[in-house]
């Protein structure tokens, strides 16, 4: 970048080192009236960055409906909240931590749990799951091993540590992310619904509290970071990737909690991107005050440290409170007793804005709302490309006596394999309150001490995004609705990850606001809307961009546990049916990238009507206790589901349909589809409520024996199946 | 009946082995935080899993010196049954409880799933009523080892608690999650007052849990 007209006395390249524009710059100069010095130059580049600004994204993202009959709280704080009955609600958000993952994966991971972990039990909830969703590149990447080990363990090692369970996740290989992997992690609280905690500051004169870790030297400029590509030099970045305690973060969990049970707190922000910057500015704009803070008060790991790397540090496992003075003294006990930091290091003020002392001396002072509501705002320019054509595949071009070598084939690539390796990592069991265990459709934790519970997933399908956006956004929603669904849910919100590259390319903008325009869409018609977010762009090495990846994470409501749905098959002699029509859609299929390497044929479309219809067909035959097992279809088509049903129950099952197209059949990736196991006894009820509501509804087979046996095509054992669905991602770790 | 449950600042199955005492025995355990020094006159004393004080250092070794494990170890002596479970169990080790060391998983990770353990020893307070049983395993450091020596001594005195088998109750490698020494996934004192094991029994003690088989061990004790 260039400019002629340098009229400033700040170095220029100084201007750039901080991520900023210099027209960004010039609106710093005119909202100030004089020049920022450097720690107020650092402060706007915290603020202004695209990770805490939103500035491609905002325009984008109002779009998308966010309210609904059981919504508590939409988007703008530090989580979603939805209302559970009985006075409770589930809080939850799913963030990602794609940049310090791909430099240290390990400590990138580890560090995007405790950070989507406070970020819920800021709210006051205490954390009952976490979900994540991880994209790598090729299974045969070099990269690919380490990062993929890495990941999974700094996942566990902070889930399992803290205690939290982690449920459920999803992950995919595509050589998009060779270069720039993704970590989204999505945590779920439970709160009572008349005590939820919110971050804006309020009461003048009130004390502002630090409480937590001490502040460190690391993670200066992550949020910066985050916001920039990739490119050769990525790995010196590496120390600006934070370090995480999860000891430390159960310790400040526990003492939150407790402090929460009093009256005492009027304000809480947890210090995640950009630290004490970003959560003093947050408290301030939404109470409408000011702040001034003595930064020599803030507890310190190392000495000498500037005010600038005070405001900037991203030392983990941090909150800011604003209390109520008359239990300053309780608070700081309840702190004491869990051995963490309790320090009153500033103060609320009616000057609106954020003041910074450091002994003695005035560090910056910077109206609130230059840093909030004058950041800039982008509305990128965009172009949307045709979508990949759909492509009709015939009968004559496929051999149908290959069609179980191929189902073998394709549960054995690491994007159709069983998942064990990674989730036996996690601890997905303490607490004591996980029903349906990982590797089923969506999770299911009980609300403790309840009947009732809370069903969840996360999905994407970045290959349907890049092919057509559109529908890929829709996908995305609906899937999670389908999973919630088959496990005995009502789905009640989402929380979004957004994904992208850099949205200064019209084409990457193109993608985004094509995904935003279908995700709202689903969202709309399923009345499904979302409460919470993230947004990451960016995501591109040496200028090329990732897939789109709008990651969605969906929770659904279970009144009563008896009606939980899990995929395996369950009793000899029972039906297998099948939900939905097929229509030999093999574009963009596994089937089409897996056995014939090729990624062409374009993204299957989805009937909202139908989508609709079908989940609440499904739902209204769980809740009537027709079902006993069911299971979404998804990528990979019948067969893979059918497999994945067989394998779970261990059971076998005897299939005959009626097609001139097998390949098309079992492997076409036609949305809106659930399998059911129906009883025979309940067959007859399930068929009239499925003609009464007009859905379409089939038996495809017999539940029994140790086979998969296909009439005129062959048979193949459970056995072999699970030996190959066994291998696929444990392969690459080895 | 009086039992406790010992919380450290890190223990994350305290709450988990508390509801499975409740609902098993009908009694609500008492919590006593780990900066306590005494315990009052107890039936049962847990030490429950988790991550004590982060385990940082060796698992469970900073824990075995906090204030309330010198009146664990007292008790213990005296008689009184002690339960440790996963970090309890490596908790107990530290403190001098029971023999053996509990080293890293031979898979070198994590391992959470269920497996199925057998009594050996078939007469303990703690044993008695458990068959061939299935419950979860949730830890990185579950790896038993102890000197041939100690092993002959334990052996001898019948301190076997659990050992990790199949569903026929066959012990082998193949039913070994995690390289422990002679398939030990539980062991005794001397005077089977104290039990320490790798598995965790409270996560498998309500239908919700799709396994009851952990509430045999809580039943045997607790009534």
């Amino acid at each position: 970048m260039t400019n002629h007209n340098w009229l400033f006395q700040t170095e220029q390249s100084l201007v750039e080192n901080h991520g900023l524009k210099l027209d960004e710059f010039e609106k710093i100069v005119e909202g100030l009236g004089r020049e920022p010095n450097l720690t107020e130059l650092g402060i706007f580049s915290a603020m202004w960055n695209e990770h805490c600004s939103y500035k491609s994204s905002k325009f984008w993202l109002k779009k998308l409906p966010t309210s609904g009959e059981r919504v508590v709280q939409g988007p703008g704080e530090n989580a979603g909240v939805i209302d559970i009955d009985d006075g409770d609600v589930a809080v939850f958000k799913m963030e990602s931590h794609n940049h310090p993952s791909f430099l240290e994966p390990y400590q990138g991971a580890a560090t995007g749990v405790g950070g989507i972990l406070r970020d819920v039990f800021t709210m006051g909830a205490r954390p009952v799951a976490n979900l994540n969703a991880l994209r790598f590149g090729e299974p045969n990447h070099p990269k690919t091993k380490h990062l993929l080990s890495g990941v999974v363990s700094g996942i566990g090692g902070y889930g399992n540590c803290i205690g939290v369970p982690t449920v459920g996740g999803e992950v995919n290989f595509h050589p998009s992310y060779n270069g720039n992997i993704l970590v989204n992690a999505m945590t779920v609280g439970i709160a009572k619904k008349d005590k939820i905690f919110y971050s804006a500051a309020a009461g003048i004169g009130n004390p502002v509290v630090y409480v937590g870790s001490k502040t460190g030297r690391d993670g200066i400029h992550g949020a910066t970071m985050a916001s920039a590509e990739f490119d050769e030099d990525s790995e010196d970045k590496k120390p600006t990737v934070q370090v995480g305690d999860p000891f430390t973060e159960k310790l400040l969990l526990e003492a939150c909690l407790e402090l929460m049970k009093e009256e005492a707190i009027i304000a809480i922000q947890d210090m995640g991107a950009a630290g004490l910057t970003s959560s003093s500015i947050e408290m301030a704009s939404k109470g409408d005050v000011g702040l001034e803070i003595d930064l020599s008060k803030v507890p310190m790991r190392a000495q000498n440290m500037s005010a600038y790397e005070l405001m900037l540090s991203e030392s983990q496992e941090r909150m800011l409170m604003v209390l109520d003075p008359s239990k300053e003294e309780m608070a700081r006990d309840i702190f004491k007793k869990w051995d963490l930091e309790f320090e009153v290091i500033g103060k609320v003020t009616d000057t609106k804005r954020l003041i910074l002392m450091m002994n003695g001396k005035e560090e910056a002072s910077i109206p609130i709302n230059i840093l909030v509501e004058d950041a800039p705002e982008y509305q990128r320019h965009y172009i949307v490309e045709e979508p990949s054509p759909i492509k009709e595949y015939k009968s004559e071009d496929f051999d149908q006596k290959n069609i179980l070598k191929d189902l073998n084939t394709m549960i054995m690539h690491p994007d159709l394999s069983s998942r064990k390796w990674i989730w036996e990592q996690y601890d997905h069991m303490v607490m004591a309150d996980t029903v349906v265990r990982p590797g089923s459709d969506a999770a299911v934790v009980r609300v403790h001490g309840t009947n009732k519970g809370l069903a969840m997933s996360t999905d994407c399908s970045p290959v349907y995004c890049k092919h057509n956006p559109y529908e890929g956004g829709k996908h995305a929603v609906v899937e999670t609705w389908r999973n919630i669904i088959a496990s005995g849910a009502l789905p009640i919100a989402i929380t979004d990850c957004m994904n992208f590259g850099n949205p200064e390319k019209p084409e990457i903008m193109g993608q985004f606001v094509e995904c935003i325009r279908g995700m709202g869409d689903a969202c709309s018609k399923l009345n499904y809307p979302v409460v919470s977010g993230n947004v990451s762009l960016y995501n591109e090495t040496n200028g090329e961009g990732i897939y789109p990846t709008p990651a969605i994470g969906g929770v659904g409501l279970i009144k009563d546990l008896s009606n939980v749905k899990t995929l395996s098959l369950k009793e000899d002699g029972n039906f297998l049916c099948v939900v939905g029509k097929t229509a030999n859609h093999l574009g963009i299929s596994k089937y089409i990238s897996i056995i014939q390497s090729k990624e062409e044929g374009g993204t299957p479309e989805i009937n909202l009507e139908t989508e609709l219809k079908n989940g609440n067909f499904v739902m209204d035959a769980i809740n009537q206790k027709l079902i006993t097992s069911a299971h979404d279809v998804g990528e990979g088509g019948i067969l893979v589901a059918i497999s994945e049903m067989c394998m779970s129950g261990n059971l076998g099952i005897t299939i005959e349909i009626k097609t001139n197209f097998p390949h098309g059949y079992f492997f076409a990736e036609d949305q809106s589809r659930y399998l059911l196991e129906v009883s025979p006894n309940n067959y007859d009820e399930c068929q009239k409520l499925a003609n009464n509501n007009d859905v379409h509804f089939e038996k495809i087979g017999i539940v029994g024996g140790d086979k998969i046996s296909i009439k005129n095509i062959g048979d193949q054992h459970i056995s072999a199946l699970k030996r190959s669905f066994e291998t696929g991602i444990k392969q690459i770790s080895q | 009946m009086k039992s406790h449950v010992i919380v450290f600042p890190g223990s994350n199955c305290d709450r988990d082995v508390a509801v499975a005492i409740k609902n098993i025995s009908g009694h609500q355990p008492q919590m006593v935080w780990h900066k306590e020094t005494s315990i009052d006159q107890s039936d049962l004393i847990v030490v429950p899993g988790g991550f004590s004080y982060g385990d940082y250092l060796r698992c469970g070794a900073m824990a075995s010196t906090s204030p309330i494990m010198q009146d664990v170890v007292k008790k213990a002596k005296e008689g009184v049954p002690v339960l440790g479970i996963c970090n309890g169990f490596q908790i107990l080790i530290e403190s001098g409880l029971l023999d053996g060391a509990l080293m890293r998983n031979s898979s070198l990770s994590f391992i959470c799933r269920d497996i199925l353990i057998k009594p050996k020893n078939q007469s303990s307070v703690f044993t008695k009523k458990t068959q061939v049983a299935k419950m979860p395993i949730a830890h990185n450091e579950g790896n038993f080892f102890v000197t041939s020596e100690q092993l002959k001594k334990i052996q001898d005195n019948d301190q076997i608690a659990f050992q990790y088998c199949d569903e026929n109750g066959n012990v082998s490698e193949h039913s070994n999650p995690n390289g422990s020494l002679e398939n030990i996934a539980g062991i005794l004192n001397e005077n089977k007052n104290v039990l320490g094991m790798m598995p965790h029994p409270e996560r498998a003690a309500e239908l919700a849990h799709g396994c009851e088989d952990g509430k045999t061990i809580f039943e045997s004790i607790l009534n």
